[in-house]
Parts: structure tokens; sequence; C-alpha cells
């Protein structure tokens, strides 16, 4: 990745957020840019910035017009995106596990048969992703995973489901994600995990920062059912296999 | 300790605060009152910090009775009847429940949310500096959903200082105003024009998570599905069918849909009040003119203490009136900041 590649595009969101665009599309180079303007900023603040929401494409950099104007912090973040990307401080490797199919994964056999595999096939192939947490968002905790196999890719749901289970494993377009709470989704439901990405009182509340690398093992219901009671009393069940 | 105890309460009503800054990049949106003006207004009556956390009270109507003790509160936001042991209370006023004492609202008229700030506070553990409910997250203190009747809200004894009111500046009645983008380029000129110029009116679905809009339909240059990226109060975005949803407090913090333009800052409480059925139009401006409204309406927010004048001299000027004979019988206590504001031009300024 070139430091000097093309500049980001800088779009007002409002009076008091910029986004800084690297890409209209999903493509793994800009979210990279995306992650290391969010650190550059973490290490460099920019007096006036309050929050920065990394999602694939472009970093959303909320900012406080009273203390710096548009144009000021445009050109700040623009130099943060031509200086070396900052190291990567916190490198961590999840390992979430999750029962697929049956009532856990209502999508996967029809998901077999639509891409004319067999339910193993498609959850062998899941398992054995390298995922990387492009962008948390939406609702707390739902994290969207970038390096999905191009086999696995298919379009969503034409009616989105207005209410799935907490923990839902799914994919979706490009995309496979690891939701937290229950709640609308058009997405295809291939399992759950109990693992809980957002949980009050639990230290860390959030356990998926963007950037993190996720891969995925299958367990049986048992196994998840006894997962799901320790979670609910605060366990962080996902397994940190690199750090 | 004293107790606020809710006797009765429609839907859409819950504690609300300054909002829950600083985890968005987790997926945790912010919350926070609909209307900073009016929390910070009911607040500064009452004494407490600007945007401390307050009832917001959505358009139905609602009973708050005090017990163990009396409860001071300041009372702001969309006006409508309101009423302690049949006597009528302002709004933009403070006033003291007696133990036992009911405050009885009506329907909201002058808008959607009324703001009810408690002296002293709502007690409660906030979560990322927040009591601000956030009942898809199961966020919020002292209660993580709406209030229900029957909720009680402990309350520092009250010092039941002698009543305030605050008189506000006349409200704008305008457009809201808009600064275009982040995703305009995903719309042709006929498209944005069509945006501009039409008058819109607020759905009977919307939500703290967005308002949607009736009007013409808004048509993508490129379809309507983008790659999802980050959102903020204000933005309208335009889902396939075509009706643009403002985003509220409780919005979802990325969606992937394009975002004509977003309303500025200063706007977002005149038009989180706009209800139900109301026609508005919205009208762009540049981002300096958004900045220089924000800076307007932010230091209107910070000098509101700067405001506080005690209740007494409404009703010294009441009486006044009255002996002058100007308004006669028509003048009630409800109406008395209204009547207060023209009082310079019917009398000599004091």
């Amino acid at each position: 990745m070139a430091a000097t590649s093309s500049l980001p595009r800088l779009l007002p969101s409002g009076d008091s957020a910029i986004t800084v665009e690297f890409s209209r599309g999903i493509d793994d180079d800009a979210n990279q840019r995306v992650l290391a303007l969010d650190r550059a900023l973490a290490a460099t603040p920019v007096a006036g910035v309050t929050e920065s929401v990394p999602t694939y494409r472009s970093l959303l950099v909320h900012y406080d017009p009273l203390r710096i104007d548009f144009e000021t912090l445009g050109e700040k973040l623009i130099g943060l995106t031509q200086l070396p990307a900052p190291p990567i401080l916190k490198a961590r490797r999840w390992r979430i596990p999750v029962v697929y199919g049956g009532e856990h994964g209502i999508d996967l056999e029809a998901v077999a048969n639509s891409l004319q595999t067999s339910a193993d096939d498609i959850v062998a192939r899941h398992v054995d992703g390298d995922y990387r947490v492009a962008m948390i968002g939406f609702t707390p905790g739902w994290s969207y995973l970038s390096g999905l196999e191009r086999f696995l890719h298919m379009p969503r749901r034409q009616n989105p489901r207005l209410l799935t289970p907490a923990g839902t494993i799914s994919i979706g377009g490009v995309q496979t994600g690891v939701q937290c709470l229950a709640g609308p989704s058009g997405w295809h439901l291939l399992g759950r995990t109990a693992v809980r990405t957002f949980k009050l009182h639990r230290d860390p509340v959030f356990l998926l920062e963007p950037g993190d690398q996720v891969t995925f093992s299958a367990v049986d219901a048992k196994t998840f059912a006894e997962q799901d009671r320790a979670a609910e009393a605060g366990e962080i069940i996902a397994e940190l296999i690199a750090a | 300790m004293s107790k606020l105890v809710v006797s009765s309460i429609g839907p859409v009503s819950s504690v609300q605060d300054g909002g829950r800054h600083g985890a968005q990049r987790y997926g945790l949106t912010p919350s926070g009152a609909m209307d900073r003006l009016a929390l910070a207004v009911a607040n500064t009556l009452v004494g407490n910090p600007l945007l401390s956390a307050a009832i917001e009270i959505g358009p139905f109507g609602a009973v708050f009775t005090a017990r163990q003790g009396a409860v001071h509160l300041g009372l702001s936001g969309a006006t409508r009847d309101a009423a302690i042991s049949g006597r009528s209370v302002a709004f933009d006023s403070s006033m003291t429940l007696a133990d036992g004492e009911s405050l009885t609202l009506g329907f909201a008229r002058g808008g959607s949310f009324s703001y009810l700030a408690i002296e002293g506070g709502v007690a409660g553990e906030p979560m990322f500096g927040s009591l601000a409910v956030n009942a898809r997250a199961g966020l919020g203190s002292p209660f993580p959903r709406p209030l229900q009747t029957g909720d009680e809200l402990q309350v520092a004894a009250a010092a039941a200082p002698p009543g305030q009111r605050i008189e506000l500046p006349a409200t704008a009645n305008g457009p809201i105003r808009v600064v275009m983008g982040p995703q305009d380029d995903e719309f042709d000129a006929a498209a944005i024009k069509l945006f501009l110029d039409s008058p819109w009116t607020i759905s009977a679905t919307s939500d703290r998570m967005g308002y949607r809009l009736e009007g013409p339909v808004i048509r993508h240059l490129h379809g309507h599905n983008i790659v999802s990226d980050g959102t903020v109060n204000g933005s309208i975005q335009v889902p396939g069918n075509g009706a643009p949803i403002v985003l509220m407090p409780d919005r979802g913090t990325s969606g992937g849909y394009p975002k004509i333009a977003t309303v500025i800052t200063a706007d977002h409480g005149r038009f989180a009040q706009l209800s139900a059925g109301k026609s508005f139009r919205f009208k762009a401006v540049p981002m300096a003119e958004a900045q220089a409204a924000l800076r307007a309406y932010e230091g209107l927010i910070r000098a509101l203490p700067d405001r506080l004048r005690p209740i007494e001299s409404v009703d010294l000027n009441i009486e006044a009136l009255q002996q002058a004979n100007v308004a006669g019988t028509a003048v009630s206590a409800v109406d008395a900041g209204t009547w207060q504001i023209e009082l310079p031009d019917l009398m000599a300024p004091d």
C-alpha cells in the first residue's frame, strides 16, 4: 500500500462531521487506508476531533466546529493520510465458536442448495476463512468482516427479516458478520455464536476492535448452550489465539 | 429521599440527556434528547448542569406525582396543558410539587417532545457517561427502556427555591436548513431540486431512530445500495422507495443508503419538534452559514442561566395588565410567558 496513493475525498456530513472517503466500493486496500487514518488520528490527536468511526470505505470524523473548521480539519486529515501508516498496536486474532445450521442457522441448507453444494462444505469453507473486522456498526457490536471467499458471495435476501437472533453469524454480499443483539437483518443466517461482542458490565464491554483478525470454529449445540450460559455470566468465550 | 412517581405516561417517553459519545466506532449510537435546547432550558430552571438527564415526554399526556417529600421541577419543550392540583402552570418555568401533589400534562400541541427536569438530576448509573435510554441496546438508567406507569425516580430533597422562568427568543419558523451531502452526487440536479423545492410532511411511523418523510419520490442516479458508511444525527438517507428518512439520535451508526443532505445542528431540535402530518420545507445553506448558526445556537444554550427571571415579576405584570384593563380576563397563568414578551410594547419597559 503506497502512502501517497490517490487522495481521499472530503465530504461534509453536516456541520460537525467529515466523511473521509477512500473508495465507493468494498475493497480491502481502501479499508486498510481507513484503519490506517483511524490509527494515525489516535496517535496524533487533532484538537476539536471528538470521535472517529471507521467503515469499509471511509472514516467518519466527528468534530466540534467551535474548535476547528471544516477546511482546517480537512487539510490535517489529508496530511495524516500522506504519512506512513502507524503500526498496528493491537494486532489481535480471535477464534469464535459457532454452532452451524439447524435452528441456529436457518439459511444454511438454502445457501448450500443455491450454491449447489452441501451444508458441510459451506461450513468448512466458512470456518476456513481468515477474516478482518472491517467495521463495527448499525447496532452495538455488529461486526462486519472482510475476507469471505468468493464462492460464498451471495446477494442479500429480497425480504430482510425483522428479527434475527442475538449472536447470529451470517453472510451477505461479499461479507460475513458477527451480530451481537437480536435485530433486523437481510443476510443469510448460517449459525450462532455464544460470544457477546457487546456486553455491559464486562471488561471489555466491546470485545472486537476494527482491524482485529477473526477465524471461526464449529461447535455442537450442547457446547453452544454451555458457552451461552458462561457468556451470559460475563465470560469472553472467544479465544485470543495471537496478540 | 423524595420520589417522583410516573402515575401515567404514554409511549416514546424516556430519560434522556446530552447523549452517549465516543463509542460509535463500536456501533453504539449516542441517543440523547431530541431537542437539546429544550432539555437545557428544563435543567437550567432547576439549577442543573445544562445537559443533565431529564424526562423526555412524547406527544401523549402524562401525570407525575411527588411522594415522600416535595419535588422541584423545570418544564420546557413542546407546550401542552399543564396543571398542578387544577392550577395551570407555565412552560419554561420551574415549579414545586408538594408531597402527594401531581403534575398533569395533556397532549403536546406546540411540538412533539416536552422535557421535565428534576432539581438535583435523575439518580442513575451512567454508562459511557450517559443515562440516556437506548431501548434497542438495553442501555439507560435508572430504566434501560422507555418510562412506564408506576416507575419511580429517586430525587434528592428539593431545596424548593423561588420559582423561575426563562424567556426564549422567538422560535424561527423558516425552512429546515441542510448542508448538502455527503452523497448528493448519487442524485441528479432534478432530484435535488425536487428535494429542495417540495413541501414534506413527517410520517406517523416516525420514531427516535428516524423521521420518515412523505412527499415526492426522490430517485437515485445509480440505485439505492451504497456500501455502508457512517451516519450522523440529521443524516437524510434515501432508501429504495425514494422516501427520505431523517436519522435521529437513536439511529444506526452506519447505513447503506445514499445520504442526500444533512440537517444542520442548529435545526435538529426544531426539526424533531415537527409533529406528524406537519408540512415543512428544506433549504440548502453553505457550511459557513451552518456553522455560524451552530455557534449562535450553542451560545444561546450556554447563556441560558443568564435568562433566568423570578416568576413573581410575571405575576406582578399580569396584575398590572389587568389593572390597565388591557388584557382583561384573557390572561391566564399559561399565557404568562407570552404576555411577558409583549409587555414592553404595551407598557413602559421597566
